[in-house]
């Protein structure tokens, strides 16, 4: 039971994207439509997931005096691993969320979640944790990105809701990615003062 | 020249690093509720970046590439960053106390912020020379800058704003940011 | 600060990063081929789309034709050794958000075969329409089966017969001058191709 209020943890009570506010960058530059969003989030999660059980698994060995610089190269290095992939096997995707890929090693969320949970944390609470946060944070970008796909140009995933004409454009660039997510930010305080 | 000025004028305005890339979000919402501390985080990035970007572009084609280890960037760059950071704040401290004080605060939140290690990977994307590198990074942190104060403005009075509960901090930033980035729209496109 | 917490610090951060050296290295050794063939790929899935039915290998038939300085890449596609298309690799450099990067078709006539847009940055619902705008059922927008020979390929509001997309002319103008170097490339490369003969 406990590993499984880790992961309500990471997906309401701590959101990353709604609560605790982190990662911003790829939450509004990936968001322009569902599926990116929704990519974006779980190649983040599985560079979570797997820096979060090394982590814990190494801490350890680690003298606190470099433990920061240590964490970096773990995270880094499953990023470019996971960089590598998708250039092989995903090169569509890969060209698509483009420089936020690489740009997940200085995502404030996975530096927060070693330093707060998987340093201190035993390894299979740390997977949880990297599910949880990895979860919610899929979730997140998921929804921002069917919002903006709707809302822009009638279509989620790509199948058409209404037609085109009638979308308002404007969500689908930038600055609908910040009046967007705003607007998100505000219902989820909102749901959760009323709870 | 000419090209030089077309890329200040397009790192500042038409792709803004904050508005139109979304790269160095995390401090444009953190630290951005008095001018003050706008400046001085602008400063600091600037100073960081233009260092940044010139190291990591001579290590990516004095080290990386003729190695051949060029997948090794991500690592390398990040830990060259975290480093320089590290050093100019024992630098800073030992020499100008003063600066230590206005800047020494902003120091270690830059290492995670993207838009620093995202310049330095956009320049080697873009296959520029060292000049228009360091040209480009000046700007796109002066960019940033603008970006920064700008918003810390709108901010400071957003504050004495009647808003309703769940709109207040964060969400009527964003949404502020927004209509700031409608704002820059209107710069694309512009051509030099 | 101890030397030998000191020497500890560096020993296991020196450990920690020779391994990720490693996994990496190991890893990219068995990526690297499936990189560079998912980049040819897309290439080969391009001149697939876009020439007549071929049966060679177009990308080892690389010419290269000088435009206005710019120095385009041309495939030649064959059929049974009969010359069948060509395709032009043709950047713009002036579009809306930077450069976009184009690749057009043309069969042995010189009409028009195709096109494929292989990279861009112009504004998502205006510029970045171009992809389906110049292939259009509505026949004064489609570039496709215009003969090089005959077309004048420029927007309407520049005298030309094609008309650009709404709201995003300055990609249309992009879109459009490539295309006019993919075919004077393409005019090169056949007659430079005949003087050889």
């Amino acid at each position: 039971m406990k590993y499984l209020d880790i992961i309500y943890k990471g997906v309401v009570t701590d959101n990353p994207t709604f609560v605790l506010l982190l990662g911003m960058c790829p939450t509004l530059g990936t968001t322009g439509s569902a599926i990116t969003g929704m990519s974006m989030g779980l190649a983040t999660m599985g560079v979570l997931i797997c820096s979060n059980v090394v982590i814990s698994a190494i801490k350890k060995f680690v003298p606190a005096g470099v433990r920061i610089p240590a964490y970096i190269v773990v995270i880094a290095g499953f990023v470019t691993v996971l960089q590598m992939l998708m250039k092989a096997y995903l090169p569509a995707l890969d060209a698509m969320l483009g420089i936020f890929i690489p740009l997940i090693v200085v995502n404030c969320i996975l530096l927060g979640r070693a330093e707060a949970f998987a340093g201190k944390n035993n390894v299979l609470a740390s997977l949880c944790d990297g599910v949880g946060i990895g979860l919610g944070f899929t979730i997140a970008l998921t929804l921002l990105g069917s919002v903006r796909e709707i809302l822009g140009t009638g279509k989620i995933f790509g199948a058409t809701v209404y037609p085109e004409q009638y979308g308002s454009l404007v969500f689908v660039l930038a600055p609908g990615a910040f009046i967007a997510l705003g607007f998100m930010i505000a219902l989820f305080n909102n749901i959760r003062r009323r709870c | 020249m000419l090209e030089y000025i077309s890329i200040i004028i397009t790192a500042i305005f038409v792709n803004n690093i904050v508005f139109s890339q979304f790269l160095g979000i995390c401090p444009f919402i953190g630290v951005s509720r008095k001018i003050s501390s706008a400046v001085g985080m602008g400063a600091a990035v600037t100073f960081v970046m233009a260092l940044a970007t010139t190291v990591t572009w001579m290590l990516q084609y004095g080290v990386l590439d003729p190695l051949g280890i060029g997948y090794m960037q991500t690592i390398v760059f990040i830990l060259v960053i975290a480093a320089l950071v590290q050093m100019l704040e024992i630098v800073i401290k030992k020499i100008n106390p003063s600066l230590y004080s206005a800047l020494g605060v902003f120091l270690p939140l830059i290492t995670t912020n993207c838009a620093v290690l995202g310049v330095a990977i956009i320049v080697i994307q873009k296959n520029m020379a060292l000049l228009e590198s360091v040209v480009y990074a000046v700007s796109t942190a002066l960019g940033f800058t603008l970006a920064l104060v700008v918003f810390a403005g709108i901010r400071e009075q957003l504050v004495l704003a009647d808003l309703p509960k769940s709109m207040r901090g964060v969400p009527i930033a964003l949404i502020c940011a927004g209509l700031l980035a409608m704002a820059f729209m209107g710069f694309s496109g512009i051509k030099i | 600060m101890n030397k030998n917490s000191m020497l500890s610090m560096v020993c296991s951060l020196g450990i920690i990063t020779v391994l990720t050296g490693l996994i990496l290295g190991v890893v990219n050794y068995y990526t690297k081929d499936a990189i560079a063939d998912a980049a040819l790929q897309t290439k080969i899935d391009a001149l697939a789309d876009i020439l007549p039915e071929f049966d060679n290998n177009p990308l080892e038939q690389r010419n290269f034709a000088v435009v206005n300085g710019d120095t385009l890449i041309v495939y030649a596609a064959t059929k049974e050794g009969e010359p069948v298309g060509v395709a032009v690799e043709s950047p713009a450099h002036d579009g809306f958000s930077g450069d976009i990067s184009l690749m057009f078709g043309f069969n042995a006539e010189g009409a028009v075969s195709g096109f494929k847009v292989l990279a861009h940055s112009e504004t998502p619902g205006l510029g970045a329409k171009m992809e389906d705008w110049f292939r259009d059922s509505v026949a004064s927008r489609s570039v496709i089966g215009r003969n090089i020979g005959a077309a004048d390929f420029s927007v309407t509001k520049d005298g030309g017969e094609i008309d650009g997309i709404t709201a995003a002319t300055i990609t249309s103008r992009a879109f459009l001058g490539a295309l006019r170097r993919a075919a004077e490339a393409y005019r090169k490369y056949v007659s430079e191709t005949k003087e050889s003969k």
